[in-house]
């Protein structure tokens, strides 16, 4: 690592520090919570945020100690748009799946067997009875 | 402060990584596996950055680049294959 | 939307990219970085089925920064419910009603939905007019969907006009 000046030295710090805690409780998250889907909320928010400090601080050091370089955005910008998909698959996937959610979740859906594989046979049952 | 802040990072996602490994073989689902891998890969990126930033050397930069999008394309495969028992329909 | 430009701002985020990826600017990096956004949007264009053009550019900055702030809100919250001692959380599942109609705004609105402040887009329903949210700690389910659409479904509209 080269020296930087102090403002960069400790901004850069700060984006560092700030992303790796947010990682780091992100990843704890995915460990303490108690279903699927609520381990879900944590690591698709907090890591992207951790790895967009990472970034900004890799940003503010070459920048400074180098010359303007801001291709690490890429990485921010692809990962803000994939988390997303795959955070949305694997709900779905949770959900089709059935997966046991913790006894206080209230489930506020009208029909939750649309949203299940094991029991497609019901839907369609009920499809042809409102069309009867 | 940089000569802290570095390993300090280091040391989270060091930590970070293993919780991760820890629900991987934990389970219980097939899913909480593919969370758990989706979160290795996103962790592991950002310790190539950090790496980056030691080493003084923007040369890690394109592994960052290749391990995000490889990643990402590897959590979808498996997650369609869980929800459809294929991945190309 | 003109037969050399399709979709200028297709053509701009592709030149943006470019220039990114190389990581220097120069004149011949952006001549050849046009040409490549040019032609890719050409190239692509047939398979393309959605229309979608951006009516108020000043809106659609606005709503990036405001869903900047609200991902920083939203992983402090997250944080909070992780890390404070084990109160009981009260996840719930809710049917969010849509009024857009467009895929393309539809989806940008989901995946918002992921990224701000305790909610998870889970499925679109079958015919297209609800979106299922997964809420990690919610005690009042009708604001949290007058919230969504206050804040982020208005402004989608604005933007695209659907």
């Amino acid at each position: 690592m080269l020296e930087l000046p102090t403002w960069a030295d400790y901004l850069a710090s700060f984006f560092i520090i700030i992303g790796a805690s947010f990682a780091a409780v992100g990843s704890y998250g995915l460990l303490r919570l108690p279903d699927f889907m609520t381990r879900l909320h944590a690591p698709t928010k907090n890591t992207t945020l951790g790895v967009g400090g990472i970034i900004l601080g890799s940003i503010v050091y070459f920048s400074v100690s180098d010359s303007l370089s801001l291709h690490e955005l890429l990485i921010a910008i692809f990962l803000f748009m994939t988390a997303p998909i795959s955070a949305h698959l694997l709900a779905k996937a949770g959900l089709h799946l059935e997966y046991k959610m913790i006894s206080s979740t209230r489930d506020l859906r009208e029909h939750p067997e649309d949203y299940s594989d094991k029991s497609q046979h019901t839907a369609k049952e009920r499809d042809s009875e409102r069309a009867d | 402060m940089l000569a802290f802040a570095v390993p300090f990072a280091f040391v989270m996602f060091s930590i970070a990584l293993l919780m991760n490994i820890y629900r991987l073989f934990l389970g219980p689902d097939a899913a909480d596996r593919i969370l758990a891998l989706d979160t290795i890969y996103i962790n592991s990126l950002a310790l190539l950055i950090l790496l980056g930033i030691w080493h003084n050397s923007t040369a890690y930069f394109e592994a960052a680049v290749l391990i995000a999008m490889l990643g990402f394309i590897g959590t979808i495969a498996a997650t369609k294959f869980l929800l459809r028992g294929d991945i190309i329909e | 939307m003109s037969r050399i430009l399709p979709a200028p701002w297709l053509s701009l985020f592709l030149l943006i990219v470019w220039l990114l990826l190389q990581n220097s600017v120069s004149v011949g990096l952006i001549v050849l970085g046009a040409i490549l956004a040019t032609a890719i949007p050409l190239y692509t264009f047939r398979a393309r089925d959605f229309p979608l053009t951006i009516h108020r550019p000043g809106t659609a900055v606005v709503y990036f920064l405001v869903l900047l702030v609200d991902i920083v809100v939203s992983n402090i919250d997250i944080a909070k419910i992780i890390l404070l001692p084990r109160k009981k959380i009260k996840p719930a599942l809710i049917e969010y009603p849509l009024d857009l109609t467009n895929q393309v705004p539809i989806t940008i609105l989901a995946c918002t939905i992921t990224l701000t402040p305790g909610t998870v887009s889970a499925e679109l329903s079958r015919d297209g007019n609800t979106l299922l949210i997964h809420a990690l700690n919610v005690e009042d389910v009708d604001a949290l969907i007058a919230t969504i659409k206050q804040r982020y479904e208005r402004r989608l509209k604005e933007i695209f006009q659907c």
